[in-house]
């Protein structure tokens, strides 16, 4: 029932099997799946994807599992909102809201990637599943493992805030919290997944893992009736995700689904990890390392590991790449919320605020039908705008208390 | 005293076993040529055309020579490089919080 041809390096081209294998071994770079889009051309046709449940793996043989999704069943197929008031502020005719902020079950695209991720750690016969994460990942491969029922080993840095530890436990993972900060956790973790046979999603199931972020693609390429939008802004942390939507739109295009592919791509960052976007923005592919500092802690990936690429896919598509500091983060997170009632986390205050410069700058024209994709949920980052917001009107429990507050706020 | 090279787990195959070997002074990409005419096949894996592979990290003395001047960086008896995979040795892991 698969599509897929085997794995690839993306450097130096050497092929590998279907294995639990990340790297070659050969020059060291990312290995990638490969399929066979002639296979897939004469199977897979709109009215086959229409007639399926509205989850992400209506779009099955485009992802590399060989038999039936052991995981995430409800994941995937968010809304593409039209944000008709949100584009009169920012100065687009045509804009839309890819809202990952609703993803099933744990609220952020990482449940595309982890239901992926667990299918074909099924079919590998893992029964442990395992990740290195401060946050989204940590929740969604606990919650799917949970699910699906797997052994779950979560490492986290010890200082982690306390809320993001309990939405993990909830999920009753073994919770390993590392006396060290987010650099030591990786490299414990490498060194952990080369002595236990787990599945560390974002290592030695990281080619399979990544694929699940084209389904956020394929959706908006159906949502929008078939066809590619002009702009689409995506936030970069690893540039994993800006990869992968661009990849999802030339499938498309490749297997006669989409008719055209102008899509310029965009990538957004906040300006205290901006590796891929400095990178963009001086003309080079290569990527200098940072030191993380931004309110936006799912993007604060200092050395991005998918960057070169990220950047080679907006060079190749025409785009570019904005990076916004932390009080435009908050106060386009705000936006947002009041303009189209989406409550996005820091990652989408991002991603809005860097739209908004790219349009300012002439990047994206006034007339490009314009996607901005939201990744996660803003009751994840609450901590992020405290502070930033109104208050309440307090009263008194009765009605004169009220009238004079109604009478303030009428006032305004 | 020489110029002190860290070979990663990958690669000692082709040195023999060995985890550090010697080189001599000079630039980085001409080290990783005489050493490859001691241990055959050791260049390609790192360089490729004269420019290190993009998914080999350099150290010189704990710096990554990107920061530096890359292959061209001018290397002196006593210090120490360190060939690093980039993703065996942890950035692979480091593309999702």
């Amino acid at each position: 029932m698969g599509y897929v041809k085997g794995l690839k390096c993306r450097e130096c081209g050497r092929e590998y099997a279907v294995d639990p294998v990340y790297v070659c071994e050969f020059c060291f770079g990312p290995l990638e799946v490969v399929y066979d889009y002639d296979g897939i051309k004469k199977v897979l046709t709109r009215e086959k994807i229409l007639s399926r449940p509205q989850n992400l793996w209506r779009y099955i043989e485009l992802l590399p599992i060989d038999g039936e999704p052991a995981s995430g069943l409800n994941s995937g197929f968010t809304p593409l909102v039209k944000a008709n008031k949100l584009a009169k502020i920012i100065g687009v005719k045509e804009l839309y809201i890819k809202d990952d902020t609703v993803t099933h079950p744990t609220l952020s695209f990482k449940d595309r990637v982890v239901a992926v991720a667990l299918s074909k750690a099924r079919e590998f016969g893992f029964d442990t599943v395992a990740c290195a994460s401060t946050g989204n990942l940590a929740h969604s491969v606990s919650a799917h493992g949970a699910a699906d029922g797997f052994k779950r080993f979560i490492f986290i840095p010890a200082t982690l805030e306390r809320s993001k530890i309990v939405a993990s436990l909830v999920y009753e993972p073994n919770l390993i919290a590392v006396d060290g900060n987010y650099d030591d956790v990786n490299r414990l973790c490498s060194e952990v997944a080369n002595k236990y046979r787990w599945a560390f999603v974002n290592i030695n199931i990281r080619p399979f893992y990544a694929e699940g972020s084209k389904t956020q693609g394929y959706e908006i390429l159906e949502q929008l009736g078939w066809k590619a939008p002009d702009a689409v802004v995506v936030p970069s942390a690893s540039g994993s995700l800006l990869t992968k939507i661009w990849k999802s739109f030339k499938e498309m295009k490749q297997i006669g689904l989409i008719d055209e592919l102008r899509t310029k791509v965009f990538s957004a960052q906040a300006t205290g990890c901006a590796p891929i976007v400095t990178a963009i923005k001086s003309g080079v592919d290569v990527i200098k390392p940072v030191k993380p500092d931004t309110i936006a802690k799912s993007l604060a990936i200092g050395n991005p590991a998918d960057g070169y690429y990220a950047t080679n896919v907006v060079r190749e598509s025409g785009g570019f790449g904005e990076d916004v500091p932390d009080q435009e983060i908050i106060d386009a997170i705000k936006l947002l919320a009041r303009t189209e009632g989406i409550f996005a986390e820091t990652a989408g205050g991002v991603t809005l605020a860097s739209a908004i410069k790219l349009i300012k700058g002439g990047y994206i024209k006034e007339d490009d039908l314009t996607v901005l994709c939201i990744t996660g949920n803003g009751l994840k980052t609450k901590e992020a705008i405290m502070g930033h917001t109104g208050e309440p009107h307090y009263i008194q429990p009765n009605m004169k208390s009220f009238e004079e507050a109604l009478k303030k706020i009428n006032e305004k | 005293m020489a110029v002190k090279v860290k070979i990663p787990v990958p690669l000692q195959r082709l040195t023999k076993g060995k985890d550090e070997v010697e080189g001599d002074p000079g630039t980085v990409i001409s080290l990783i040529n005489t050493l490859d005419s001691k241990y055959p096949g050791l260049g390609e894996r790192i360089s490729e055309a004269g420019k290190l592979r993009r998914f080999v990290n350099v150290y010189v003395n704990e710096e990554d020579v990107r920061f530096l001047k890359n292959e061209e960086t001018v290397v002196k008896d006593g210090d120490e490089v360190s060939i690093v995979p980039a993703i065996a040795g942890g950035i692979i892991t480091a593309i999702s919080i």
